[in-house]
């Protein structure tokens, strides 16, 4: 439960209200973030039913900017981002030559007020891999990618009752800014890049601040959204609200190892791009994977639901209950509030991956634990 | 959290009450259930049956871990805590009284453990 590391973990704008809200602190990716603050349980609750704050300041922010910044995109990455519009935002990948995910990303489209042409949001721990492989990547565009992950500091108020909270700190239009959209605009007076994203599975928004500005937004949105429970939440929820949401965590779903379309992601990979002759990195091999995936299913990412309430955890066994034969290997799992029983992600033969597939256990330290295949996501809110 | 005076005190985190008529009861630590986070599920030894001191005899599972549940001392299980089979978040709210595990009738003199302020100590420096 405690680090080993020997050096000092970096820490966040957040982190004196952090130890002043009680926080428990871990090392995460080299940061000192929060985990939970109380409850982990109640705040992934809070949530679901009304809101929470989170500080993802960890996430690391590359600008790419330039004539053709879009064009370099396309090349370094698996999507069409030239093709985005402004204002918008898109899910995508890094993948490296060999077809293998580097990270998974949200890029943004801007360009206007002073905000770069795209802003990539990749995970802390891959941050330094996907500056490296965007900066390699750039020779011959014109474009110039650029470290920025000391210029934000990111907050996350994700919930029912994100909208209603954030339209009494904001001039921006909430009502006309879409899922996976971003605008410039104010929280609280502060200059904010306010996006509709999130990791939870529900509505929600991130908020994109100069670090010296984290604070006070930090304490006027805990302030709007006293009144409708909202509750600071670690990263202990974020991660069993992202299960239930079904949504993919690099180092446990995605790796080096995997393709997009081994994570059932293939359609975020663009064989068709209007830049560069269609170039990209890893093009190559990603056509063999897709042609693969086609002709023989490999391992394919399922859900599972206990039926009792042991906990399957990352690296533990799937098995055919019938012979105890290994079929798969579960990436992620935790109980969840939601579904009120353990659930976990797990790549399993494809045999064994339709839902409703009879006969199939976790492995929980010797114990042959049956489960039920379910297609993910787990939870989807109502719209 | 303060810690009751009452109570002798494991190195694994775990307490156990003054013996009454031989049993004695065992649970975990405010500090261990902090440290866990919610404790979903308990694995509890079964009534009658043999535990020994500092020998793993269940499990606790949490959000984000799963942990080895220790005896403080070696003896018979004479009852568990099906309140908190059935509603493990008792670990969490109520670990000195509530969140009891089980009762044991000991088998000699516990030894080796800790008094209130001598865990307190060790729990700080852990």
């Amino acid at each position: 439960m405690t680090s080993t590391s020997s050096h000092q973990p970096r820490t966040t704008a957040l982190d004196a209200t952090h130890r002043a809200l009680g926080a428990t602190l871990t090392d995460f990716a080299g940061w000192d973030m929060p985990l939970r603050y109380g409850s982990e349980r109640e705040e992934h609750q809070a949530v679901r039913d009304r809101a929470g704050l989170f500080d993802l300041s960890h996430m690391g922010e590359i600008s790419v900017t330039g004539r053709q910044a879009g064009a370099l995109l396309d090349y370094a990455l698996v999507g069409n981002l030239s093709t985005l519009k402004p204002g918008r935002a898109r899910y995508t990948m890094i993948c490296d030559e060999r077809g293998g995910i580097l990270d998974d990303l949200i890029v943004y489209r801007l360009g206007s007020e002073g905000y770069p042409d795209y802003l990539v949001v990749a995970n802390a721990a891959n941050a330094q891999v996907v500056l490296d492989a965007l900066t390699e990547r750039q020779s011959g565009f014109d474009a110039a990618v650029r470290d920025d992950r000391e210029t934000y500091a990111l907050l996350a108020v994700q919930g029912p009752e994100a909208a209603g909270i954030l339209k009494s700190l904001t001039d921006a239009e909430l009502d006309g800014l879409r899922y996976y959209a971003g605008l410039p605009g104010t929280v609280a007076g502060v200059r904010t890049l306010i996006a509709r994203t999130g990791y939870t599975g529900e509505d929600g928004f991130e908020l994109f601040v100069a670090p010296e500005d984290a604070p006070a937004v930090w304490q006027a949105v805990t302030a709007a959204g006293e009144s409708v429970g909202l509750v600071p939440c670690g990263l202990s929820c974020r991660d069993t609200l992202r299960l239930e949401a079904g949504m993919p965590l690099y180092g446990h779903e995605l790796s080096t190892a995997t393709t997009p379309f081994d994570a059932g992601l293939g359609r975020l990979v663009k064989f068709e791009k209007t830049t560069n002759d269609g170039r990209f990195v890893g093009r190559d091999a990603l056509e063999a994977a897709a042609a693969r995936a086609e002709a023989t299913p490999g391992r394919t990412l399922v859900g599972l639901i206990a039926t009792g309430r042991r906990v399957p955890r990352a690296g533990y066994p799937v098995v055919a209950a019938a012979d105890g034969t290994v079929i798969g290997e579960v990436t992620s799992g935790a109980p969840t509030p939601t579904l009120g029983k353990p659930v976990a992600m797990a790549y399993v033969d494809a045999a064994y991956a339709a839902p409703g597939t009879e006969g199939v256990a976790v492995d929980i330290r010797g114990n042959h634990e049956p489960y039920e295949v379910v297609a993910l996501p787990f939870y989807k809110r109502q719209r | 959290m303060s810690n009751p005076e009452n109570l002798r005190y494991s190195k694994e985190h775990e307490w156990l009450s003054a013996a009454e008529d031989g049993v004695s009861t065992v649970g975990i630590t405010a500090h261990a259930a902090d440290a866990l986070g919610d404790v979903v599920f308990v694995q509890l030894p079964e009534v009658g049956d043999q535990v020994t001191a500092d020998d793993t005899c269940g499990e606790l599972e949490s959000t984000k871990s799963v942990s080895d549940l220790y005896s403080p001392v070696t003896g018979e299980i004479t009852e568990i805590n099906e309140d908190v089979v059935n509603d493990p978040s008792l670990v969490n709210s109520a670990p000195f009284e509530g969140g009891w595990l089980f009762r044991v009738r000991l088998e000699g003199e516990p030894a080796g453990l800790l008094t209130a302020d001598e865990y307190a100590a060790f729990a700080s420096g852990s």
